[in-house]
């Protein structure tokens, strides 16, 4: 989406006020909207944020060709495009899907952490899932154990040995 | 469970005997978590949605809480009925504004409630009285803990608990605090406030008020990083750092006023106090204004004839939905403006 000022550069400011009843909204970019004395509140709500950064995220993203953004989820068929259009995934799987866009979205949003630290389920238990999706489950944790080990979070590597153990 | 039997009493995160409750309000916390093996809330289909609110609601039913329990269907339920649910924060405006099968599980006198087919499809949240938010981590913990025995989660050991929208992903923690703050704003400290909390990935919002805006000094502050800190931590920076820094400006701010400007201070709270006493109509806006500031001065020992319990439950009790629902009937805004300044009338004369 174009400034609405400057009709140059990609609006990542996106405002909505009402005023007596009436909805406004209004699309500036970043450079516009320090001019125009658009401060952005400390208020800025988590969706807000999002949008804009997966707003940046796509002009660098368009450059590159859109292929890439018309790639579908094939478990619930949501593209990336969909995705910053809502800032709502639609499925756990798109995080394997959409890994290499996500990523750095997460990380811009989760003060560039990028790896769970904290709890974990009780029971990751084993649910009426295919043979096929178990196995790609075990693959994927043993590639991530070996990520962990290397980037010596032992921490990290001992969780994701216990969630082996368990899906064996 | 009949709304009714709610509507009367106040809120259990009113408590004036809670730590640190003449400035924090209330501690919360929530968790985000989706089942593995289902589409996220947003791309569901009524049928699928049906399936999670069924499973969801059966484990939550089951589990070991003490006192009551209910459920309550938002789908059936009137647009009234979730106005009052969204006053007492036992749902959010997006599970009330969404559409197909959803609900929510009340507990523990109000202080336990999980939102079901939200942005997520489980939303928990624990709540308490004055700064407690350990406590409210280690009671929401074991729910979680007795949960995930029973049922899968959406997770994957990268990225934590699997979240619809990626701002929540990892812990899908969400710690928030509510406080009062009326002598920071009338000595114009809240942006420094504000700027040092967004230093700290905080987010600041205004509470009672529609969206952003803060009506009678009330604020909500909550983390906003998910991923990558333990959920203890998160607690603990609020419990232990965060907070108590925030009550001891409030407090020096309080202090500053009654040395250099108490006549200031006293007429402020004194025309709150006239208006509430006599006001045939009052606006909510207005009410939850003067409230605050009757709060500030009961808090400060200026006004000494009104128990802080009343204050408390007048916020509650002056909302829109409360008021319709006590009456028994729907009200138009001058009713309401009209049975509001008679609620508050008979409360404080």
């Amino acid at each position: 989406m174009q400034c609405e000022i400057c009709k140059a550069r990609t609006a990542t400011v996106h405002l909505t006020e009402i005023i007596d009843g009436q909805r406004t909204e209004s699309h500036l970019c970043q450079n516009c909207a320090q001019k125009e004395g658009v401060t952005i509140k400390n208020q800025l709500s988590l969706n807000e944020l999002l949008s804009s950064l997966i707003a940046a995220h796509q002009q660098t993203d368009e450059n590159s060709g859109s292929e890439k953004s018309r790639k579908a989820c094939p478990e619930c068929g949501i593209t990336m495009e969909q995705f910053r259009k809502q800032a709502l995934l639609g499925c756990p799987k798109d995080y394997d899907v959409f890994e290499s866009d996500l990523r750095e979205i997460i990380e811009k949003t989760q003060d560039n952490n990028s790896t769970h630290k904290g709890k974990v389920p009780v029971q990751t238990h084993i649910s009426p899932t295919s043979k096929h999706e178990e196995q790609s489950k075990m693959e994927d944790l043993k590639k991530q154990l070996s990520e962990a080990v290397e980037k010596e979070d032992y921490e990290l590597a001992a969780k994701i040995r216990d969630q082996l153990k368990k899906t064996q | 469970m009949r709304l009714t039997d709610l509507s009367s009493k106040t809120s259990r995160w009113f408590d004036p005997a809670a730590p640190l409750s003449d400035i924090v309000i209330s501690s919360r916390i929530r968790l985000a978590r989706n089942l593995a093996g289902h589409r996220f809330t947003c791309r569901c289909d009524d049928e699928e949605k049906k399936n999670i609110l069924q499973t969801l609601r059966e484990t939550i039913l089951s589990l070991s809480q003490p006192g009551d329990i209910s459920f309550i269907d938002i789908a059936v339920g009137s647009n009234l009925e979730r106005d009052f649910l969204i006053e007492r924060q036992l749902i959010s405006r997006n599970l009330a504004a969404s559409k197909g099968p959803r609900g929510v599980v009340i507990a523990e006198n109000e202080l336990f409630a999980a939102q079901i087919n939200e942005e997520d499809h489980l939303r928990l949240s624990v709540l308490a009285a004055g700064l407690n938010a350990d406590k409210c981590w280690q009671r929401i913990n074991s729910i979680d803990d007795e949960i995930s025995e029973k049922i899968e989660y959406a997770f994957s050991p990268r990225y934590g608990f699997l979240t619809a929208c990626p701002t929540n992903v990892g812990t899908g923690i969400r710690v928030s605090v509510m406080l009062h703050l009326p002598a920071l704003k009338l000595t114009d400290q809240l942006k420094k406030l504000f700027d040092s909390a967004k230093d700290m990935n905080l987010t600041v919002r205004g509470l009672f008020g529609e969206g952003t805006e803060a009506v009678g000094d009330f604020f909500q502050l909550s983390n906003q990083v998910t991923l990558g800190v333990r959920e203890e931590k998160i607690v603990e920076d609020f419990q232990a750092l965060i907070i108590p820094k925030i009550v001891e400006y409030e407090r020096i701010a309080r202090d500053r006023l009654l040395v250099k400007d108490a006549n200031i201070l006293d007429d402020k709270i004194a025309r709150a106090f006239a208006v509430l006493k006599n006001a045939r109509l009052i606006s909510s806006h207005e009410a939850m204004f003067l409230l605050s500031n009757l709060r500030m001065g009961i808090n400060m020992g200026r006004i000494k004839e009104i128990p802080i319990e009343t204050i408390n439950e007048l916020f509650m009790l002056t909302q829109p939905a409360h008021l319709q629902i006590n009456k028994g009937q729907l009200l138009n805004a001058e009713q309401r403006d009209i049975l509001r300044a008679e609620t508050i009338r008979a409360k404080l004369n």
